[in-house]
């Protein structure tokens, strides 16, 4: 193979390489973002998901000792109950909006691993009454970070 | 009366920003002096207009100003002295008067290192720094006026965000936007020497140091960011893939490939394009990040069009590289390599295999990043892709580079041959390998901690091999050992400052595998009196205090933490409670160590003190990416010296 040859194949290699690594990165990691109401229309049991709404009044539940947590979230037309093991973060409260990764159960509730709090440089504005509504509400959730 | 004259002394630095570009740019054309020097006076007239409404920003949080918007949503009357000063940076307004600035300052600095070294590119340059420096003005002027009234003028601000009440943000953004706008001088060199048609490698020699200078910042505003993450926000971690982070890490990519690649085009003449397109690209990704970061296009791709700073950024940035690729295709003929690859065994090949793992890391940021836009665009879901997609992707690709770490600086050029690769890396390989077998045996199970630390070894031995061979060259020359050694490393300095910047990089690397691989937490609720255990430390909860600060409320929790026989250490993490925020904010606390940190944050407790919830985490080998940091630091300041120039060679 010609010099030249060699260098255009071990680029192609290395392409190919990292298309790869790209695309199983991209096919094991994503995470779909789900509203209670998409959940609840079609739930698929043991699938990871990323489930945003708003704490339902009522329904939050902490014991400390076991660290047992359980709250509903709900987007006004659906509502899924959520369970988790750890400390409430300090982003998370009833009617507040929170985002949680992790497993529907064949039980009947979503199993958190991670309750993810807003990390964002600028501080927010609480919102008076409910302005931004749900659909606000939803949309900035979708895309929280940790 | 003073915010109008900061905002009109910027609306007049827009305009003498404008006319010095303008000016230089003709001038450079027609080679008449006397345009440059009036566009010079333009800069100068710049810098004391940002400098001074930048002044009055500071002066207007110093003085409560509340009529200032900007001064009563980042700054409140509890607020103390210090974060007064650093909220002028807090938020999006003051951080583009920052970074306009510093930009405006560079310009200065540029105009009196290079007005009379580099003639023909000179005048280019000074209109393209004058003409991105217009852009930022122009940001100031209508998209983020830092100067706008409000009315009516509250009693008090609202407050800086408690999470930058620390240390590491007076300097950290100041850091991080050194390194953003010190991309801008070689841009500019480069944008200079494609328009004059002076593609050799004078832009390069040019912007050597100011290259060095930009990554130098940059690096340590990541890592003061890191460090920031690590004992602010109380979840344990330095890196998140956040694309805050990306943001700032991509162009740190791209800027290190071109950092590589510059001496390939030193040494062997090829690369030309590549350098030139590396460059733009390193400056289109600072631009990229602002856009990224500041126009809320993360939260949703529908976002960013809420505010104007979105599509400044925005049109801006197309405007950059649409120019900059014209030109690129415009000289393209003048970018041929001269030299070639003569093979793959050798130091160019090693280096052009280092850019393209490079940028294919900045590709996969970038990817992983705006991947969510695009589904949320093309496809309408909202998919996200978090740190499990960045790591398993970009860890391949880093110990890639750690390997090449080691052949890099010692393959030979050009062709290397079999003895020169024995010479080189027997022993390190050896080394590597011993290692490998040394920590399996030491009882490290986990495939990807052994191979990390055995190519740590193996880069460690490279560096450490040439350092002795070079120094025991010169004491056989009848110097002794230690000066020799300082010799050798001032002598070149460019290399071993670079030797030593690798050093830090192995030294980071082992501090992320320990913690990845070997840090422990346990969360749980404590009655008062109770103990629990982790890693080999007793934590005792005491009790709870409250205190009030000027600007908050602290609940502290006291715990007693002993580890074996040794000496009981009081901490007290702490939830700290901001009037102007709806929950508390961690307030975590720490010891740390070379081989592992104790980390506590306090979770919920109860109001009478009997019982409180506490995350501990025992954090192994933390310490060492902030020691890394600073070796890193220390090697890029021994890169920035002069060079001088084989004089004893």
């Amino acid at each position: 193979m010609s010099r030249r040859g060699r260098f255009v194949a071990g680029g192609a290699v290395i392409a190919a390489a990292l298309a790869y690594l790209i695309y199983s990165g991209v096919t094991q990691s994503a995470v779909y973002f789900v509203t209670p109401a998409e959940l609840q229309a079609a739930p698929v049991a043991g699938k990871v998901y990323r489930l945003g709404g708003m704490v339902a009044p009522g329904t939050l539940r902490w014991e400390p000792t076991t660290l047992a947590l359980s709250f509903t979230l709900t987007d006004g037309k659906a509502s899924v109950p959520v369970r988790h093991h750890g400390t409430p973060p300090d982003l998370f409260g009833e009617k507040r909006g929170a985002v949680v990764e992790g497993r529907w159960t064949a039980e009947g509730y979503f199993s958190a691993t991670q309750i993810l709090a807003k990390h964002s440089e600028e501080y927010k504005a609480p919102h008076d009454g409910e302005p931004a509504g749900y659909k606000g509400m939803m949309k900035t959730l979708s895309t929280d970070g940790k | 009366m003073t915010p109008e004259l900061g905002q009109g002394g910027l609306l007049v630095a827009l305009a003498l920003a404008l006319w010095g570009s303008a000016a230089a740019a003709s001038g450079g054309r027609t080679g008449r002096g006397a345009l440059v020097e009036s566009a010079q006076h333009a800069a100068i007239g710049v810098f004391a207009l940002v400098t001074g409404a930048f002044a009055l920003l500071v002066v207007a949080f110093l003085r409560f100003d509340f009529s200032v918007r900007y001064v009563a949503t980042n700054t409140n009357l509890g607020t103390p002295f210090w974060y007064r000063i650093t909220g002028v940076w807090g938020a999006l307004e003051g951080s583009i008067v920052l970074w306009a600035w510093m930009l405006s300052l560079y310009t200065l600095i540029v105009i009196a290192r290079h007005r009379m070294r580099s003639r023909d590119l000179y005048p280019w340059v000074l209109s393209v720094m004058l003409a991105i420096m217009a852009f930022f003005l122009l940001v100031m002027t209508i998209a983020a006026p830092p100067f706008q009234r409000l009315a009516p003028v509250p009693a008090d601000g609202r407050g800086l965000n408690p999470l930058l009440e620390d240390t590491g943000m007076i300097t950290h953004p100041i850091a991080l936007y050194l390194g953003f706008t010190g991309f801008t001088v070689p841009f500019a060199f480069a944008m200079a020497a494609l328009i004059t048609g002076r593609v050799s490698d004078a832009w390069l020699a040019a912007t050597r140091r100011w290259t060095i200078t930009a990554w130098y910042f940059l690096s340590l505003g990541l890592l003061i960011g890191g460090w920031w993450s690590y004992h602010v926000l109380g979840w344990g971690g330095y890196w998140a893939w956040d694309p805050v982070e990306n943001a700032a890490f991509m162009p740190w990519l791209t800027g290190t490939a071109f950092l590589h690649s510059v001496m390939i085009q030193e040494r062997r003449r090829m690369l030309k394009l590549w350098n030139i397109a590396l460059v733009i690209l390193t400056f289109s990704l600072t631009l990229f990040g602002t856009f990224l970061t500041r126009s809320g296009v993360i939260a949703s791709v529908h976002a960013f069009t809420q505010g104007s700073i979105g599509i400044f950024f925005l049109t801006f940035l197309s405007l950059v590289v649409l120019v900059a690729l014209g030109l690129l295709a415009f000289r393209w003929k003048d970018l041929e390599a001269q030299g070639q690859l003569d093979s793959v065994l050798s130091r160019e090949s090693a280096f052009l295999l280092n850019n393209v793992l490079f940028v294919a890391a900045a590709f996969t940021v970038f990817f992983g990043t705006v991947f969510p836009l695009l589904a949320e665009a093309v496809r309408g879901t909202k998919v996200s892709v978090g740190a499990p997609f960045f790591n398993q992707v970009n860890i391949p690709l880093f110990l890639s580079l750690i390997f090449l770490m080691g052949i890099g600086p010692l393959i030979a050029w050009r062709r290397a041959s079999p003895d020169n690769l024995r010479r080189n890396f027997l022993v390190p390989v050896v080394l590597g390998v011993a290692g490998a077998a040394l920590f399996f045996f030491a009882g490290v199970r986990s495939a990807l901690a052994v191979l990390c630390l055995a190519l740590t070894v193996f880069v460690a031995a490279t560096i450490g091999l040439d350092l002795v061979r070079a120094t025991r060259s010169r004491a056989r020359l009848g110097e002794t050992v230690v000066p020799a050694l300082g010799r050798l490393l001032l002598a070149h300095n460019r290399r071993y400052g670079g030797f030593i910047v690798h050093f830090g990089i192995l030294i980071i690397a082992i501090g992320v595998t320990g913690s990845q691989a070997w840090s422990i937490q346990r969360e749980t609720t404590l009655q008062r009196g109770e103990t629990t255990e982790l890693g080999g430390y007793r934590i005792r909860f005491d009790g709870l205090d409250a205190r009030r600060e000027s600007n908050h409320e602290a609940v502290l929790g006291t715990f007693t933490v002993t580890r074996g026989a040794g000496r009981a250490v009081t901490m007290q993490p702490a939830k700290k409670f901001y009037p102007q925020e709806q929950s508390p904010i961690a307030g975590v606390d720490y010891r740390l160590g070379l081989r592992e940190d104790v980390y506590l944050v306090l979770g919920d407790f109860a109001q009478d003190g009997s019982h409180a919830t506490i995350k501990v985490q025992v954090n192994r080998l933390v310490s060492w990416i902030w020691i890394g940091g600073a070796v890193l630091t220390l090697g890029a300041a021994l890169a920035l010296l002069p060079e001088r120039r084989r004089a004893t060679a």
